[in-house]
């Protein structure tokens, strides 16, 4: 790649797979262990070394694994989103491969962002479900998460539906700021704010530090699946790739 | 005549020759809405109140059972790739198409809004509130049934994937429709509207742009 040495030049050299797969096994491991040791700091904090909420009590804890979550479903979206311009503008191949390994990744974020927002609803808001603004747009970034999947695999050519979906995931990068903003106003126009805010704006260092370890946490997990997930897809697309010369040489043959 | 012109005269004028299909959308259109008090009950009062809600939904629903009208045919019989080569570009062709697309579905819901009104007991004040809010906000749904239409043109049972893609996309239109269209609200003075028209201007110029690409992307 000496045509531009500088600046692209080590994007365009993992452009190849397998220079991919060579260059990624080996951070694997690391990143893995750095969030099994965070894991477990952040784990220890939360349950022993932080105080119980004087309104929330023990339930403040759940915040420990729900912020993360609703952070890195937000992560996910943008990482799409980057690396769909980089489908559409460059056609970088692993482009489309990291955006489609990132999309069920960010689902289930988002998914258990809700259901421990929920969980953690019960006790402190008496219920599971409010429609406030947050938990409302959280749930319509889980559908598009979820229509963004369905586009994936309702086509069989993966090049054309990486491009397809990059274009969805573009539009609800547009979209999706307007939609928080609409469900924010809409909260307002309904229900006078009358819900408590978890935390407020000054927090204890004893509850911030299992937040931000707790955080960093599930981010280095979120790199680790996601370059695992990459893997397996680029793996899975030469296996597909070697079933079609196979069957087009069994087609030769006969 | 202009390209432009001639696109969207082409368009109304298939439809007007093959009929039938504005029936229905419009006819599943009021079927949603009269279907509604047996659901909720016949209560004057909350169907006053529900009503602009009831007809948003009634709309959003039956513009996306439209969606497949706008590509499909002209994709599948090579029309889109032959408009490739018109002298004007794909943006400026879909956004013709959406016109006509916006005036062959979403034009007769409109016309047909005062009828389900009386049925839900609104006054002559709040139909016209819903007509003006449906006037403006309907542009946004058929450009987002664009986009997905686009994206589904070369799935061969594209079926409910095009709703599904793009329903969670037209959430400010309906907070901003149904708030400007039912009075009391706070936001009903003027705000929502305001809000509406912006979101329909944006949701038009977004449109015809990611609707192309995703038609060549098809189509290569």
């Amino acid at each position: 790649m000496s045509i531009n040495p500088a600046g692209m030049g080590f994007l365009s050299r993992l452009a190849h797979p397998g220079h991919f797969l060579a260059w990624s096994r080996g951070w694997i491991a690391p990143l893995s262990w750095i969030a099994t040791a965070l894991f477990a700091l952040g784990l220890w904090l939360a349950f022993f070394a932080s105080p119980e909420d004087y309104q929330m009590g023990g339930t403040v804890r759940i915040m420990y694994v729900h912020v993360p979550n609703a952070w890195l479903a937000q992560l996910c979206y943008a990482i799409m989103a980057v690396a769909s311009i980089g489908t559409l503008v460059w056609r970088h191949p692993l482009a489309e491969v990291a955006a489609k390994a990132a999309a069920p990744l960010g689902a289930a974020f988002t998914a258990i962002a809700l259901v421990t927002g929920s969980l953690w609803g019960r006790p402190t808001w008496g219920t599971f479900w409010e429609w406030d603004g947050r938990m409302t747009s959280t749930l319509v970034l889980l559908f598009i998460y979820l229509g963004i999947i369905a586009l994936w695999r309702s086509l069989d050519d993966q090049g054309r539906a990486g491009r397809l979906v990059a274009v969805l995931t573009l539009v609800g990068a547009i979209n999706i700021p307007i939609v928080k903003f609409s469900v924010d106003w809409w909260q307002t126009l309904h229900q006078p704010a009358s819900i408590l805010r978890a935390g407020g704006p000054s927090m204890p260092f004893s509850i911030l530090a299992p937040l931000l370890t707790m955080t960093l946490a599930f981010t280095f997990l979120f790199l680790a699946l996601h370059i695992v997930a990459m893997r397996t897809e680029i793996v899975r697309r030469r296996v597909d790739a070697m079933q079609r010369r196979h069957a087009a040489e069994l087609g030769i043959e006969q | 005549m202009s390209p432009f012109l001639a696109m969207l005269r082409r368009d109304l004028r298939i439809s007007a020759r093959t009929g039938g299909s504005i029936l229905t959308v419009a006819l599943f259109f009021t079927l949603v809405g009269a279907l509604m008090p047996f659901a909720v009950g016949p209560d004057r009062a909350l169907l006053a109140r529900l009503g602009p809600g009831i007809v948003w939904i009634a709309a959003l629903l039956a513009l996306l059972i439209a969606i497949d009208r706008l590509f499909r045919a002209d994709h599948e019989d090579g029309t889109l790739a032959a408009l490739r080569l018109a002298p004007i570009s794909l943006e400026a062709i879909v956004f013709a198409k959406l016109i006509a697309h916006w005036l062959l579905t979403a034009l007769p819901l409109i016309v047909i809004t005062p009828l389900l009104a009386v049925l839900f007991g609104l006054d002559g004040d709040a139909t016209l509130r819903l007509l003006l809010t449906l006037l403006i906000g309907t542009p946004s749904l058929t450009a987002f049934a664009a986009i997905g239409g686009a994206l589904t043109v070369s799935i061969g049972r594209g079926g409910l994937l095009a709703p599904v893609l793009i329903l969670p996309l037209c959430v400010p239109t309906l907070i901003f429709g149904v708030a400007a269209a039912t009075p009391g609200l706070p936001g009903s003075d003027g705000a929502a509207l305001l809000y509406l028209a912006a979101f329909t201007l944006l949701a038009l110029v977004i449109a015809p742009f990611a609707a192309a690409l995703a038609l060549k992307m098809a189509a290569d």
